[in-house]
C-alpha cells in the first residue's frame, strides 16, 4: 500500500457530538486529498464543518466528540509508512500535534496566552518535543522570529502579547506552529481576523514559507480570493459535506457542484480580476478641474469634522478635519482599516458621540446648534444599523418590542397600530409578521441583521448609518442582506452612510467611496472612479492587497509594510507617507488637503500629478 | 504607577475618615446619654457625670470630633470602660489567636478549595464534579456552630484527639497555643472554601475555553501542563479577589467559631463588648477592621499588577 505523494487522505470522516441524548453530526461526510508540498484550501461558509475536521485532525476535539473515518492517512515522511490517526492513542497524538501538524488558528488576539512572553510560549514546544535547554530554545526561537519577519527579533523575544499588534500576533503564531518545522500546517481562517493591507502582508509570508521548509498547508477559509491567491487543489464543504475537490482553476472556471456555483456567483463583483493591470495605468494628465462640485443638494454636510479622545498615554487622533458631502438619495461608502476612524465618524456624525470639533449640517439644519427637543425630533430621521446581529439586539426582548423600541420612545401610534406597522416592516425585511412574537435567539445570523434593520426602518428614517453591517455574515447571506439594503433605497428614497472594511461590498453597493486612513479622509469621489483607477497611493495599496477571486489574475502587488502608526502619535505632515513608496522629503511638512483629481473625485495626495 | 498609588492611598484615607466618622456618631446617636448607656442602669448620677468628663462628653461636640480623629490617628482608641486599659492594647492583646485562627483556616479553605475546583473544571459533569459541587454547596449552607459542636463531639471528646475549646495561655508555648486552633482551623476552612471552590471551578472553566488554551494543546503539551501552567496563572486573577475577601472577613472575627471553641479572640471580644456596652471597644474594633478590609483590597490589587501584565495603572 502506497500513500504515493499524499502527505494526507481523508476518507469518510464523521464527526458527531454528543448532546443529551441526540448526537449531532458536524461532520457527515469529508473526504480530501492533499498532495505533499501543496496547499489544499477546505472552503465553506461558517457550520460547513470545515474547523471540526480539521479539529478531528489534530485531535483536539472535546471528548464527547466521537470521530469515525474509513481512512485518516497522514505521511509526514516521504519515506516512511504514513501513520493511520484513528487508532491513535490520544498520548500519541499529543506527540504529533506541534511536532508534525502543527495548526494557526483565527484569532490573533485571543490565541496567545496574555500572562507569558511570546518567546516563552514559541519555546514550550521545542520544551515538549525536543527537550531542549533554555539557552538554544532561545536561539531556535529567535530564528523563527527572523523568519517570521518581525523586526527587531531580539528585543521581541521577551515582549508580551498586548505589545504587539494583531498582525505581529499572527506571525508570532506562525512562528510558534512552525518552531518545531512540522511536514503539515493546517491555517484556519488565519487572516479572517486581519486588515486587508495586513493580510496581504501574511499571505505572501505563508507562501515564503512553504516554499523555504517545503511543508505542505491545509488552509480553512471561507474567502474564495484567499482561496484563488493560495490554494492548488480546493476541497469545497457545505453542512457536513465535502462536496468536490479540484485544482483550483478548474474549480473557479468549472465548478461542477451546484452549490459552489451558487457561491461563486454570490461574489459581490465577478469582474474585478483586471484591477491590478488598469491601477497601475496612468490617468490621462488633467486640465483645470470642472467648477461643479462633486456633490450637489447634499443631505448631510460633514463639515471639518474632529474627534480626539483624551487618555492617559497620549490623546487619540480618531478623526481629523473630516469634510464630505452626501447627497440625497445616494449611498456612500466609507472604507478604512481598523483605527482609521470610521466608526468614530460615523458616531460623530449621529452625535452619538460629541465631535472636538467641526459640524454637521442635516437638511440645512447645524445638528450641534439645535435644542435637545428639536435635535431629538431629528433623530427620527437618522437611524444606525449596527455590525453584530446577536450582540446587538436585546436577547429578553421579543421582536415586536425590539422594532416598535423607537416608535415608543417618540410615543408614535397606539399598540395597536405599532403592531401593524412592526408586521409591515417584518415583511418588508423579507421576515413573516408572525416572527415578531419570537425572541432574537429563534433566529439566525442573517435573519437577526434584518430585524436590526427592520428597527433602523420603524421611525421612517431619511439617513441610515450602516457600520459595518453585513461583516459578519457568509457571503450567501451577506449578498442577500445588500440585496435588501438597494432594495430599501430604491423603496423608500433613503440615504446611506455604510460603513465597511470591504472593499468588494463598497463596490457593488455604493455610488460614492470615501476612504479614510488614520482618521483623516484620503479619497474621495464615485465609486467606479475610485476602484478602478485609485488616486491617492494608499487608496492603491488597499485595493491591490484585496484578494482576487480569480486564480489567472495577475497580481500587480503594492505591499504595505509594516503596521499602521497608532493614532495617539500620527506621522508629521501626510499621515500616510511613513508607508508610501511615493514620499517625498516634502511630505513631511503639512497634510495636503483634498484637491479636485478628476471630474469626479478629490484626492489627499501632494504629488497626485507625479505618480498618477 | 506612583500616581495610581498615591491616588489609591487616598481613597483609603477617605475611606478610614468615614469610619472614623461613623464610630464616632454612633455613640452619639444612641438614645439616652451615651456615659449613662455604657454604664448601665444601675450607674448613679454622679458616677455618670465623672464618665461624661473624662470622656470629654461635656466639651462641643466638633471638639470631641477632632480630638477623637486625632487620638484615633496617633493609634489612641480611647479606654476600655469594662477593662479599664487601652482599646489599643485589648484590641491586640485579642488579635493572635484571631490572626492565626484567619490564616490556618483560609490555608486549609484554599488545600481544598482550589486543587478541588480545578479537577472539577477539567472534568466537568462528571460524578466527581457533582460530588464536589454539591459537597461545597452542604459545606457552606450547614451551620458553623453545628458543625462545630459535632466535631467537638466526637474528635475532642470522643477520640481526644484535640483539644476541646480554650486557648493556651500568655505563659504557654506557641505550639500548644497552635493545638488549640487546629479543630477550629478546619471546621472554619471548610466551611470558607466552597466559595473559593466554585469561584475557582467557575474560573477554570472560563479560562478553559480561551483560544490560548486550544494553542497550548496544538503545540501538544501535555494536559496537565496545559491546565497548571497556562490555566491555572489565568485562572488565579479573579481568585485572588475571593481569597482576599474571605481572609478579611475571616480576621475581622470568625465569630460564632471562637464563641463555640471558647477562644479568645477579637470576636469574642466584640460579642461580650457589645453585651457589655463597652462602646470604645466597639468603636475600635470597626476601625481596626476597616483598616484591614481596605488594606488588603489594595493588596489584591498590587497583586493583579504582579501577576497580569496587561494590568497597568
Amino acid at each position: 500500500m502506497t500513500t504515493g505523494g499524499n502527505i494526507l487522505e481523508l476518507q469518510n470522516l464523521r464527526v458527531r457530538f454528543q448532546q443529551r441524548r441526540q448526537p449531532v453530526a458536524a461532520v457527515r461526510d469529508a473526504s480530501f486529498l492533499l498532495r505533499r508540498g501543496q496547499t489544499l484550501a477546505l472552503v465553506g461558509e461558517s457550520g460547513s464543518g470545515k474547523s471540526v475536521a480539521s479539529l478531528a485532525l489534530m485531535g483536539l476535539l472535546p471528548d464527547h466528540a466521537s470521530v469515525e473515518a474509513r481512512r485518516m492517512r497522514f505521511a509526514p515522511d516521504a519515506d516512511a509508512p504514513p501513520v493511520d490517526l484513528t487508532g491513535q492513542s490520544p498520548e500519541a497524538m499529543r506527540r504529533l500535534r506541534g511536532r508534525h501538524i502543527a495548526m494557526v488558528f483565527q484569532e490573533p488576539m485571543s490565541s496567545l496566552n496574555p500572562l507569558f512572553p511570546i518567546g516563552d510560549q514559541i519555546g514550550e514546544a521545542l520544551l515538549v518535543h525536543e527537550r531542549l535547554d533554555a539557552r538554544s530554545r532561545r536561539k531556535r526561537v529567535l530564528e523563527m522570529l527572523e523568519l517570521v519577519e518581525i523586526p527587531g527579533a531580539a528585543e521581541r523575544h521577551d515582549a508580551w502579547p498586548h505589545e504587539l499588534s494583531g498582525g505581529m500576533r499572527q506571525r508570532v503564531l506562525i512562528a510558534l506552529a512552525l518552531v518545531c518545522k512540522p511536514a503539515l500546517l493546517i491555517a484556519d481562517e488565519p487572516t479572517t481576523a486581519l486588515d486587508v493591507t495586513i493580510q496581504a502582508q501574511i499571505l505572501d509570508l505563508m507562501r515564503r514559507l512553504q516554499a523555504e521548509l517545503g511543508m505542505s498547508i491545509l488552509f480553512i477559509t471561507h474567502d474564495l480570493g484567499v482561496v484563488a491567491e493560495m490554494a492548488d487543489e480546493v476541497a469545497v464543504m457545505r453542512a457536513g459535506e465535502v462536496v468536490e475537490q479540484a485544482a483550483v482553476r478548474e474549480l473557479f472556471s468549472d465548478p461542477r457542484h451546484p452549490y459552489t456555483r451558487g457561491l461563486l456567483a454570490s461574489l459581490p463583483s465577478g469582474r474585478r480580476a483586471a484591477l491590478s493591470q488598469t491601477a497601475s495605468e496612468s490617468v490621462e494628465p488633467e486640465v483645470p478641474p470642472p467648477p461643479e462640485p462633486l456633490v450637489s443638494m447634499p443631505l448631510v454636510s460633514i463639515k471639518g469634522m474632529s474627534k480626539i479622545f483624551p487618555s492617559n498615554r497620549g490623546a487619540v487622533h480618531a478623526v481629523q478635519d473630516v469634510s464630505f458631502d452626501i447627497p440625497k438619495g445616494a449611498i456612500v461608502g466609507l472604507v478604512g482599516e481598523s483605527g482609521s476612524g470610521k466608526t468614530t465618524l460615523g458616531r460623530a456624525v449621529l452625535r452619538l458621540v460629541e465631535p472636538t470639533a467641526g459640524s454637521v449640517v442635516f437638511d440645512g439644519e447645524i445638528l450641534g446648534e439645535l435644542d435637545a427637543s428639536r435635535m431629538r425630533a431629528m433623530r427620527r430621521r437618522m437611524q444606525i444599523i449596527f455590525q453584530d446581529p446577536v450582540a446587538s439586539l436585546n436577547p429578553r426582548m421579543r421582536v415586536r418590542d425590539i422594532v416598535a423600541e423607537g416608535l415608543l420612545a417618540h410615543g408614535i401610534g397606539t399598540a395597536s397600530s405599532r403592531a401593524e406597522r412592526v408586521a409591515a416592516l417584518l415583511e418588508e425585511v423579507g421576515l413573516k409578521a408572525d416572527d415578531m412574537r419570537r425572541h432574537p435567539h429563534e433566529f439566525s445570523g442573517g435573519q437577526r441583521q434584518r430585524i436590526g434593520i427592520a428597527r433602523a426602518l420603524a421611525l421612517d428614517p431619511d439617513f441610515i448609518i450602516a457600520d459595518e453591517s453585513v461583516s459578519a455574515l457568509d457571503v450567501s447571506i451577506r449578498s442577500q442582506v445588500l440585496d435588501l439594503l438597494l432594495d430599501i433605497r430604491r423603496r423608500r428614497e433613503a440615504t446611506l452612510l455604510f460603513i465597511s472594511h470591504d472593499l468588494s461590498v463598497v463596490r457593488y453597493l455604493c455610488d460614492l467611496t470615501a476612504v479614510m486612513y488614520l482618521g483623516r479622509l484620503v479619497e474621495f469621489g464615485a465609486t467606479e472612479a475610485v476602484h478602478s483607477q485609485p488616486a491617492h497611493p494608499y487608496t492603491r495599496a488597499l485595493l491591490t492587497a484585496v484578494p482576487v477571486p480569480d486564480p489567472g489574475a495577475a497580481r500587480g502587488r503594492e505591499l504595505l509594510q509594516g503596521d499602521a502608526p497608532s493614532p495617539q502619535a500620527p506621522p508629521s505632515g501626510c499621515v500616510f507617507r511613513t508607508r508610501c513608496r511615493h514620499a517625498a522629503p516634502a511630505c513631511a511638512e503639512a497634510m495636503p488637503a483634498l484637491a479636485r483629481w478628476g471630474p469626479d473625485r478629490e484626492a489627499a495626495c501632494a504629488r497626485l500629478a507625479e505618480i498618477a | 504607577m506612583a500616581r495610581y498609588l498615591s491616588r489609591r492611598i487616598a481613597g483609603m484615607a477617605a475611606v478610614v475618615l468615614a469610619v472614623l466618622t461613623i464610630a464616632f456618631f454612633l455613640v452619639r446617636l444612641a438614645p439616652g446619654d451615651p456615659a449613662a448607656l455604657m454604664l448601665g442602669p444601675d450607674a448613679s448620677p454622679g458616677e455618670a457625670a465623672e464618665l461624661r468628663a473624662r470622656l470629654g462628653l461635656d466639651r462641643p461636640i466638633a471638639a470631641q470630633y477632632a480630638a477623637f480623629v486625632g487620638n484615633a490617628l496617633r493609634g489612641d482608641l480611647g479606654q476600655s470602660i469594662f477593662f479599664n486599659q487601652p482599646v489599643a492594647q485589648v484590641l491586640a492583646s485579642r488579635a493572635e489567636p484571631t490572626a492565626l485562627l484567619a490564616l490556618f483556616s483560609l490555608v486549609v479553605a484554599l488545600l481544598v478549595a482550589v486543587p478541588t475546583g480545578i479537577y472539577a473544571a477539567c472534568r466537568r459533569g462528571s460524578w466527581f464534579d457533582q460530588a464536589a459541587v454539591s459537597t461545597a454547596m452542604l459545606a457552606a449552607s450547614v451551620p458553623s456552630f453545628w458543625t462545630g459542636l459535632m466535631a467537638q463531639r466526637w474528635l475532642a471528646t470522643e477520640y481526644g484527639w484535640f483539644p476541646a475549646s480554650g486557648y493556651g495561655g500568655p505563659d504557654s508555648v506557641l505550639l500548644e497555643r497552635i493545638g488549640y486552633l487546629i479543630l477550629p482551623s478546619l471546621i472554619l476552612g471548610v466551611v470558607n472554601s466552597a466559595l473559593i471552590l466554585r469561584f475557582t471551578r467557575a474560573s477554570m472553566l472560563d479560562v478553559l475555553g480561551e483560544d490560548y488554551i486550544r494553542t497550548a494543546r496544538a503545540k501538544g503539551m501535555r494536559e496537565a501542563r496545559v491546565v497548571l501552567r497556562h490555566g491555572l496563572r489565568n485562572a488565579g486573577i479573579p481568585i485572588i479577589t475571593v481569597i482576599g475577601l474571605t481572609f478579611a472577613l475571616l480576621v475581622s472575627g470568625a465569630v460564632v467559631t471562637e464563641r463555640v471553641f471558647n477562644i479568645p479572640g477579637m470576636g469574642n471580644l466584640v460579642v461580650s463588648a457589645v453585651l457589655r456596652r463597652d462602646y470604645p471597644v466597639i468603636q475600635g474594633a470597626l476601625i481596626v477592621v476597616a483598616v484591614l478590609y481596605v488594606g488588603i483590597n489594595l493588596l489584591t490589587d498590587l497583586l493583579y499588577l504582579l501577576v497580569d501584565k496587561r494590568v497597568r495603572y
